[in-house]
């Protein structure tokens, strides 16, 4: 044991390698490095939210023709960040009269905590992962549906109309993408035979997004409903319930709500990198291990995953600058008549055309074949879609006063006779409670 | 196997420290002066009128119901992708039946008009 022999392992990502050559590989040490392990990984998930707010900030205001932070922290306002982090710190955390005290206390616990737990099996390169598990995918789908129970908490117990009602938007909306997110996770998991994210990666000699496109964009959209951002941002839309569930919240307790999304948003960049764009690979650099037995590829592995990462996370900042939020009937219309036939359908033909491949075929070719089955099932999909399109505008152009944009027309006539600019009252407003299953419960908070 | 879990175990009972630290800090720093018109529900300037704990609307429940069906099915599809390279035709045959079943549940739900949104 000796100084240089710690600084090369540490150089090398490989400190637990170091630990047991040096301490034996009893339980105590085993113990011990895992210790290390949750200490350095939730550190780093903190701290590196701090880069990601000020990140963001700085990108969406370019794509809004602002400058974003400049002041705290030198030209590019890097301490902005550190420093409302401070102003947090020291602000009156408000408890509203009658919240209900441990669930509103609870949730921003949790779902940090939530937020957290996912990072366990995420691979950083190559040895550089919290634990390996052998159901690592399906670990990561059972924490994240966790997290739609804290929103439910955390809008529950605030005792605020709007925050229940972003409550109630958020377990709609995150359920129902969590169904696609599912069925675009098995076409990886059947790609790799294996649901350890280290074997999805190691299986991954051609990135699985060249062997299905349609599956790696499901699952992308899908994610941007989970973490609840544009266009799927209904939970926390600020134009109509104000902040959603988290409006009742103040001081650090909101900061852990924010710090959350960003955690997040940043996990399901890695994911995504992860499943589709091959991880931490990068042309085999990453398994280099120097002539004395340190693996410093390690380092390229960890800069290659990075830097994919936050590729994936300037496209995710790139679409909250850009896109308006959609209707919550759209929100759901979309995903259970488009994107849940369409998983169902891609993991239908990809489970049978994967088992036809015979084993030995070179993995070109095998790419090719799934990658040729995901463009005709996405053209499939795109002229279906076409098509009901164009029949629902022959619908609405034939169908007169039933169309929302006729209805108004066909008033507008006594527009000028009234003699007054007041808005004319729509007398074709549907029957709110006709529901085809007859459910007749009493509307007591309009819902739009 | 067991060992792996030792890690996750460790990282579940230390991750309440992680936001605790912040909130409780912000309690020690912050000031603490409530009165009841600083703790009245927010609600646009007005003030809140009757319970917020309410019956709701049964469309968000119907919508839960349906993702029931899909969550559970997931439970069963997960094993059969996972072990997906040593499964014989067969198999895979009887794995294509039951996503091709619960296609059908979805579209006599669709043709039910559940997922319509009222």
């Amino acid at each position: 044991m000796n100084i240089l022999d710690l600084l090369k392992s540490l150089l090398s990502l490989s400190l637990g390698d170091f630990i047991r050559r040096n301490f034996g590989t009893g339980p105590g040490t085993e113990l011990l490095i895992d210790l290390g392990g949750v200490v350095i990984l939730s550190t780093f998930c903190l701290l590196i939210v701090i880069f990601l707010i000020w990140l963001t900030r700085k990108i969406v205001a370019r794509m809004q023709d602002r400058i974003g932070p400049n002041r705290v922290g030198g030209r590019f306002g890097l301490l902005q960040t550190v420093a409302d982090v401070m102003k947090l710190l020291s602000k009156e955390v408000i408890h509203p009269a009658g919240a209900d005290w441990v669930a509103f206390n609870a949730a921003p616990l949790l779902i940090v905590i939530s937020a957290l737990l996912m990072w366990a099996v995420m691979p950083f390169a190559p040895g550089v992962i919290g634990v390996n598990l052998n159901i690592g995918v399906f670990y990561i789908l059972a924490i994240s549906s966790a997290s739609v129970m804290v929103i439910l908490l955390a809008g529950w117990g605030s005792n605020n109309k709007y925050a229940l009602l972003g409550a109630f938007r958020a377990v709609a909306q995150m359920v129902s993408y969590e169904v696609p997110m599912i069925l675009a996770l098995l076409v990886p998991i059947i790609l790799a035979s294996t649901m350890s994210t280290e074997g999805i990666i190691a299986a991954q000699t051609l990135p699985f997004i060249l062997f299905a496109p349609v599956s790696a964009l499901i699952f992308f959209v899908s994610s941007l409903a989970e973490t609840g951002r544009t266009p799927f941002d209904l939970l926390e839309a600020e134009s109509e319930i104000v902040a959603g569930f988290h409006i009742e919240y103040s001081g650090m307790k909101f900061g852990m709500f924010f710090l959350a999304e960003f955690l997040n948003t940043l996990f399901m960049s890695g994911l995504v990198v992860t499943l589709y764009l091959g991880g931490y690979r990068f042309f085999g650099l990453e398994n280099w291990v120097s002539a004395d037995g340190y693996p410093y590829g390690r380092l390229i592995g960890l800069a290659a995953f990075f830097a994919k990462t936050f590729l994936l996370y300037f496209i995710y900042d790139w679409i909250r600058g850009t896109l308006p939020r959609v209707r919550v009937d759209q929100i759901l219309n979309f995903n259970w008549k488009f994107l849940v036939p369409l998983s169902l359908a891609l993991v239908f033909f990809v489970a049978i055309v994967d088992k036809l491949i015979p084993p030995g075929t070179n993995v070109v070719v095998r790419m090719t074949i799934h990658l040729l089955l995901n463009i005709l099932i996405a053209a499939v999909a795109l002229e279906l879609l076409r098509r009901r399109g164009r029949q629902n505008r022959l619908a609405m152009s034939a169908g007169g006063g039933s169309g929302g944009v006729e209805a108004v027309a066909g008033h507008g006539g006594g527009h000028d006779d009234h003699g007054h600019d007041g808005p004319q009252p729509i007398e074709d407003v549907p029957d709110v409670l006709d529901t085809p299953l007859g459910a007749r419960e009493p509307v007591v908070i309009p819902v739009h | 196997m067991l060992a792996e879990w030792q890690y996750i175990g460790i990282f579940v009972a230390l991750s309440p420290i992680f936001p605790l630290a912040p909130v409780v800090l912000n309690r020690l720093l912050g000031p603490h002066r409530p009165n009841p018109i600083k703790q009245q529900t927010y609600e646009c300037g007005i003030e809140t009128v009757g319970d917020t704990w309410i019956q709701f609307k049964v469309q968000y429940y119907i919508y839960a119901l349906v993702f029931v069906v899909f969550d559970i099915e997931a439970v069963f599809l997960f094993p059969i992708a996972a072990a997906f390279g040593q499964l014989d035709l067969f198999a895979i045959g009887a794995a294509v039946l039951f996503i091709f079943l619960l296609s059908d549940g979805l579209i006599y739900a669709w043709s039910r008009g559940v997922l319509e949104w009222v």
